[in-house]
């Protein structure tokens, strides 16, 4: 066990893992943050999407090292205390979740798109999110749900 | 749910530290930069080194700039000096190779190969460094543990057959990085620092035909940049056949670069096939074709077919070989048209 220090959601925290845990197996069975899913868990299908340093990573196979001292953002970071972020809402108001399992790395591709670009167009959306499979949804209403938030979030 | 094996991680900041560590723990060491192929092939135990090197910390290998000729440019400005060449840190990011003005303006088939690897995520850690250094693929091959076991596994890890061309004692696995065909289409440089200093190798000559190690890379040596002269009048492209556009490993890959003339003819033209087997391809014979003309549609079906003709792709993938090679002048003929200014 070595002693990781992490900066997530904007708070310091640190626990013991092993030299050899990924940055999800730390954020899941070492902080309790279990929001990020563990899915194919090789790089494949995105539901352990997270961002770091405003870009969005896969968590699964991030060596846990690699993220001191930078800025992770989970899912449950997303809401600004009980005020839901605008693109969780629109999620709920368009039914963009059938079983939830891709929704938490799906959020936060689509935070990261919304902050670097914040009007971005329906292909910039469908880019931003290849890296993520959902095998409910069919996607459109992903599509539609960030795009509303976009427009929102720009009024 | 798929464990890493146990290792040791090691932050090195310089070149220097990186390469002696790497030196000191020999075979139980591998560097490891955005870790997206590294991790997933740790996770099927293809690999179990001791000690991870990792090569994030070494800010000496980051940074795209424009160096030489007789001044120093930030920007992919058109009137570059002859003599230029483009500087890329090997770990620059294959997102921002992919935005990158200079490299969008001096070496489009690099941009457009970078920009086309796996999906969102996978380029914002992804480095170019890592994918000219990227392990060959394989159906056999890229598996879990259990998976390999039921197999009796294959000549490329722990066993003694190739399932593949069955008979061979030697590995078919395919070069699978999108950004190489293109490197080695623009006459890209690559540096390699080992423990005796540093060497240069041209992207051509970094591959070998063995599916089970297929560059020249010495285990302790660290590629620390790519280099890619700038040419005036040179241009390029670069196309990919894949299942899902979203984020899959190419089944095929062409990069073609053409070097024209003041009066728009082609001084000189190349292209480079991959994913088929073990290293990229140069194809002959595409000068005799395309040289003093203007890539005319006959001239452009002449390339193809000869592009054809060169490939002979095995199933080392589980996606028939046959349309894999029958794709090769269909994508030959998208990449050339892009070239002759006719998307
Ligand atoms: C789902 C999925 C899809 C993918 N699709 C594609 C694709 O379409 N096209 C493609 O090309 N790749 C693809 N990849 C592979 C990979 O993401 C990229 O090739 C990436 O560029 C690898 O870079 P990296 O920095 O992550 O490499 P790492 O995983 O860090 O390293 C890869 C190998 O290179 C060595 N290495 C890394 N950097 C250096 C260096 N500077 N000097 C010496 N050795 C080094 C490592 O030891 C390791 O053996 C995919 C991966 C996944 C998981
Ligand atoms: S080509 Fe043959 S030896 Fe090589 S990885 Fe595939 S099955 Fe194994």
């Amino acid at each position: 066990m070595e002693i990781v220090r992490l900066r997530v959601n904007g708070d310091e925290r640190s626990c013991g893992v092993p030299a050899h845990y990924t940055l999800l197996e730390t954020l899941r069975y070492g902080l309790g943050l279990t929001g990020s899913k563990q899915g194919c868990d090789k790089g494949d299908c995105g539901a352990c999407t997270v961002i770091v340093d405003g870009r969005a990573i896969l968590s699964c196979i991030t060596p846990v090292w690699e993220a001191e001292g930078r800025e992770v953002r989970t899912v449950e970071g997303l809401a600004s205390g009980m005020e839901t972020h605008p693109v969780q809402d629109e999620f709920d108001l368009n039914g963009a979740a059938q079983c939830g399992f891709c929704t938490p790395g799906i959020l936060c591709s689509s935070v990261a798109l919304l902050d670097r670009n914040p009007t971005p167009t329906r292909e910039e959306i469908r880019a931003a999110l290849a890296g993520n499979l959902c095998r409910c949804t069919g996607y459109e209403k992903i599509y539609d749900a960030v795009e509303a938030a976009a427009a929102r979030l720009s009024t | 749910m798929l464990r890493l094996p146990a290792f040791r991680y090691h932050r090195p900041e310089t070149v220097d530290e990186a390469v002696a560590l790497l030196a000191r723990y020999g075979e139980g060491a591998m560097p490891i930069a955005g870790g997206t192929d590294l991790m997933p092939n740790m996770k099927h135990r293809l690999f179990t080194p001791a000690h991870l090197v990792s090569l994030n910390g070494v800010d000496a290998m980051k940074g795209i700039r424009v160096e030489g000729g007789d001044r120093t440019s930030r920007n992919g400005s058109p009137a570059e000096p002859a003599g230029a060449f483009l500087e890329i840190g090997a770990l620059e990011t294959l997102a921002d190779l992919a935005a990158h003005p200079a490299v969008r303006f001096h070496a489009p088939a690099v941009a457009q190969a970078a920009g086309l690897v796996a999906g969102p995520q996978l380029r914002n850690m992804g480095t170019i460094g890592g994918n000219v250094c990227l392990d060959t693929r394989c159906t056999y091959y890229n598996q879990t543990k259990f998976w390999r076991h039921a197999l009796g596994y294959c000549l490329k890890k722990d066993g003694d057959v190739c399932h593949v061309t069955r008979v061979g004692r030697k590995c078919v696995a395919a070069h699978s990085a999108d950004t190489p065909a293109a490197l080695i289409a623009h006459d890209a440089v690559l540096t390699l620092a080992g423990p005796s200093g540093a060497r240069d190798l041209a992207a051509a000559d970094f591959f070998i035909t063995d599916g089970i190690r297929n560059t020249r890379r010495a285990g302790d040596e660290i590629l620390t940049r790519v280099r890619i002269p700038v040419v005036p009048g040179r241009r390029s492209a670069y196309r990919k056949l894949r299942q899902r556009s979203s984020i899959d490993f190419p089944l095929l890959s062409l990069a073609v670069a053409a070097d024209f003339a003041e009066d728009a003819s082609v001084a000189t033209i190349r292209g480079v096939v991959s994913a088929l087997g073990a290293r990229p391809r140069l194809l002959s014979g595409w000068d005799a074709i395309a040289a003093g003309t203007r890539l005319e549609p006959d001239v452009v079906e002449g390339l193809a077919e000869r592009a054809r003709r060169q490939c002979r792709p095995l199933d080392n993938i589980i996606v028939d070989a046959e349309w894999r090679r029958a794709m090769v002048p269909v994508y030959a003929r998208r990449a050339l048209r892009e070239l002759a200014g006719d998307r």
